[in-house]
Order: structure tokens, then sequence, then C-alpha cells
């Protein structure tokens, strides 16, 4: 039976993670390279790295962190934030990263989804997805709708929509973040995540709104998400993944607690 | 050296640097000549059925692998090249290199009906392998070591001696699999920690008798 992931989630600005984390000697640490070995070591499933530098001259920084990060762990790990054509997919995909995300860019041109999915194969194709609650109407039936420019858009789009027709175009995984909840550390949207996960067969990842243990129990059962995102609540070092791990292995969820 | 059969399926670096990592030597490679002279092989491989057969017959690969495979060196399947070896696979209605007896099938589940935890296709994520025999590549593993796995397709060898381990995802699947000199995982033993290095160290100092 597979393992519900737990995924950190780094922020990386011009090849710094612009918050760093705290290791248990306090030290704080803003190499991503570093604070991926960390994470790696301390058991989590997968690491997301979202770029988010402003110019894009300095995007190839990103490619560097990218090459250095997979030679240095062996899980999984995705590269999001900035990825807007095939070239952007296929340079972070050389580089080592073992998938790529797209949020704004597929909005905008639904396309580079199947075309990155028939290039590279759709393993590779995460569809980021920001959705805020709006209420139902005749545009939104499900109530969700997709906002993209870092929440700052409402597109008009509904959100479960949008999933179903993104399964379709070839996206292998779906990471579903709820403007709503993110930021708060009051747990993850349920409702959300749960209808999304119900109604694709490729796997989500919730995020957005963890800040304890019982959180991610929460999601990954009521919310049915395959895995999910943490950000602060590691960073800081208020828990650590494996403690994570272990309190959701002892309520009975499936976890990889050997590493 | 370790010869890293390319074959247009991929991005097949992260293999390599996992072996460079180990501190062995490898070459990503399509050149027959030079499959012949490696003393390893590793046949990995992420996409379809279809495309990879193509370039493979193209590439003159499938003769390549089979003169490995009669030559006794270590071969090594990873994910879809542990497919590509069977007979036939239900993807793209492809025939295979064949040098495993049995087809690779679909994952199909019915969600709505079956009454059991919703089970997503692709088999996306870590999970674990029941080891059906002793395998020297496999030697040092826990119990309770997990693999990243990532594949709508499986394996169905005919003869159940060429299943080493299997896997539960909604059904019991061979995760691994081979005889002699050939072994071949589902999974992606580069992407799986430390338990997935181990396999593919045992691999590089492997002598099957």
């Amino acid at each position: 039976m597979l393992s519900k992931r737990i995924i950190p989630c780094l922020d990386v600005r011009e090849g710094k993670t612009t918050k760093g984390i705290k290791f248990k000697n306090n030290v704080d640490i803003g190499d991503p390279v570093e604070m991926a070995r960390y994470y790696y070591e301390s058991g989590a499933d997968e690491i997301v790295f979202y770029d988010i530098t402003a110019s894009s001259e300095k995007r190839n920084i990103m490619i560097d962190v990218v090459r250095r990060v997979a030679e240095t762990i062996f899980i999984p790990f995705s590269v999001g934030g900035g990825i807007r054509n095939h070239e952007d997919m296929r340079n972070v995909l050389l580089a080592g990263a073992e998938k790529v995300s797209v949020n704004s860019a597929a909005v905008n041109n639904p396309d580079i989804i199947s075309k990155g999915a028939e290039a590279f194969g759709k393993q590779c194709i995460v569809l980021g997805m920001d959705v805020k609650y709006v209420g139902k109407s005749e545009n939104i039936p499900s109530g969700y709708e997709i906002v993209i420019n870092g929440g700052r858009t409402p597109m008009g789009i509904d959100a479960l929509n949008w999933a179903i027709e993104a399964e379709k175009l070839g996206a292998g995984e779906i990471c579903l973040n709820s403007i709503d909840a993110d930021g708060t550390c009051e747990g993850y949207e349920l409702m959300l995540t749960s209808l999304i996960s119900e109604n694709v067969t490729i796997p989500v990842i919730a995020s957005g709104g963890a800040g304890k243990p019982e959180h991610l129990f929460d999601v990954l059962t009521k919310g049915k998400a395959d895995a999910a995102l943490i950000a602060s609540m590691v960073h800081y070092g208020t828990y650590t993944v494996s403690e994570i791990k272990s309190y959701l292995d002892k309520k009975g969820v499936k976890v990889r607690n050997s590493w | 050296m370790i010869a890293i059969i390319d074959y247009d399926a991929g991005n097949l670096t992260s293999v390599a640097r996992a072996i460079n990592h180990l501190g062995f030597k490898c070459l990503i490679t399509n050149d027959t000549k030079e499959i012949k002279n490696a003393n390893r092989i590793i046949f990995p491989g992420v996409g379809a059925a279809g495309s990879a057969m193509e370039s493979i017959k193209r590439l003159d690969l499938d003769k390549a692998i089979k003169d490995a495979l009669l030559s006794g060196k270590p071969i090594l399947g990873i994910c879809l090249g542990t497919q590509i070896i069977m007979d036939y696979s239900e993807e793209n209605d492809t025939k295979c290199i064949g040098i495993i007896g049995g087809k690779v099938l679909s994952f199909r589940f019915d969600n709505k009906r079956e009454n059991i935890s919703w089970l997503k296709i692709p088999h996306m994520g870590w999970n674990s392998v029941m080891l059906q025999i002793k395998h020297f590549v496999l030697s040092g593993l826990k119990d309770n070591d997990e693999f990243y796995f990532v594949h709508g397709y499986y394996p169905a060898p005919e003869d159940n001696s060429h299943i080493i381990g299997t896997t539960v995802h909604g059904i019991s699947f061979a995760s691994i699999i081979g005889y002699n000199n050939i072994i071949a995982t589902q999974f992606h033993p580069e992407k799986s920690g430390k338990p997935g290095l181990s396999i593919l160290k045992n691999f590089c100092v492997w002598e099957p008798c």
C-alpha cells in the first residue's frame, strides 16, 4: 500500500531560501542545497522548490541550485515558479529535477501541460493550482475559483473543472493550494481537497494551512490527499519531518518510516 | 565500466548521478559497441512503451541487450526498462524485447465501486516490497524499507520463479523480476534514498553465478 507523502516546500530567491531553517543547534541556514540535505536525512519523501526570483536574468541561478540538489539528495524533487514554456521545463528536468510544476502559465496557456507531458512524460508535469472560495455561482459551480499571479488575479475559472481538464491534458499530479488557508497555520482546506481528490484519478498534494501534525492527519484522511506540503512548521524547527511521521504512524496513517 | 543505455526515454542523468555518488564509473550510451565492451549494463527509462520500442529497434539495442544477457554480464532494468524486457505491453499495444516471458498490464480500478481506499493511477509514491526470493542485489534491505514508484503499468511474468519481489497497489504485482544475470525493478532505486542506493551499490559489485 502506498505511503502518504510528507513534502517540505522551500521558497528560493536568487539562489537562497527566503526563510532559513533552524537546526537543533539554532543555526540559521539559507542554502537550499543544505536544507534539502537536512530534509532528505530527516525523512522527507519529496521536496518542492519554488523559485520566486523576480528578475528573469537571474533565473539561471536556480538551474545551478537544481543541479547541486540533484547531486546531494536521492529522492524526487520538483521545481516550480517562473516556468513559462517547454524550454524552461527542459532546463529544470535536465538539471536533475524529477518533476516540474506549472501554475499561472498553464492557466494562460493549457497547451503547456499537453506539450510537456508529450515531451517529458506525464509523471513529470505537476499542475499547481491556487484556489479561493468565492461561493457557488453559475460560472463557478463548485464555489472554488482559480486565482493566479500568487493569488492576486481571479480568473473566473472553476477549480474543479480546471483540475479535471488538466488531468485530461496530461498533468501527472496536482499540487492544490488554498489561498484562504495559506499562511494561517490553522489547517488545510479539507472540503476543497477532498472535492478535487475524489474527482481526479491522479494524486493530489494538499498545500496551505499546515501548523501542526493534526492538520496533516486531517487532510490525509478526511481530505483524501495523497501527500501534504509543509513549510513553516518545519522551517522554524517547531516540528521535524520525523516527528510528524511518527505522529501519523501512531494514528494509523501509512507513512514511510525507514530511511 | 557500467553502460547506462540511452534509448531517448527520459532523463537518465539521475541514474548516472547516483552511480557516480557511489564511487563507480558509468557512461550513458546508445552505441552497441560500447554496450558490448561494458562489464555491467543498466537499462532505465521513463515514458511510453511504444516510442521506446521504436527507438530500441532503430538503434539495434534489442539485440545488444539479448547479447548482454547471453554473455552473463549483470543487467539492471529500471521502471520502463523493466517493462520493455517482457514479451508484450498493453501500453500502445507494443511487442517488446521478450527476455522475460509475460505481459505488461495496465492498472484498472473502479474507485466508485471498490469500497476500499481511493486508488490513484499512476501508482506514484513510496511503497514497500515483499521479497519472494533471496538475492545478492537485495542484501541488507530491511522489511520496512520503501521505494519510489511512478507508473501506470506493471509487469506480469508468466513464470513465478521470475518474480523476486511483490508490491501491493490495489492488487499485488511483481515489482522486482529477473533470473540468472538480470534483475529489474519497477521502482526507481536512484530516487529511493538509502535503500535504493544500497541496491545500486550491490548491483555494481554483483557477480552472478
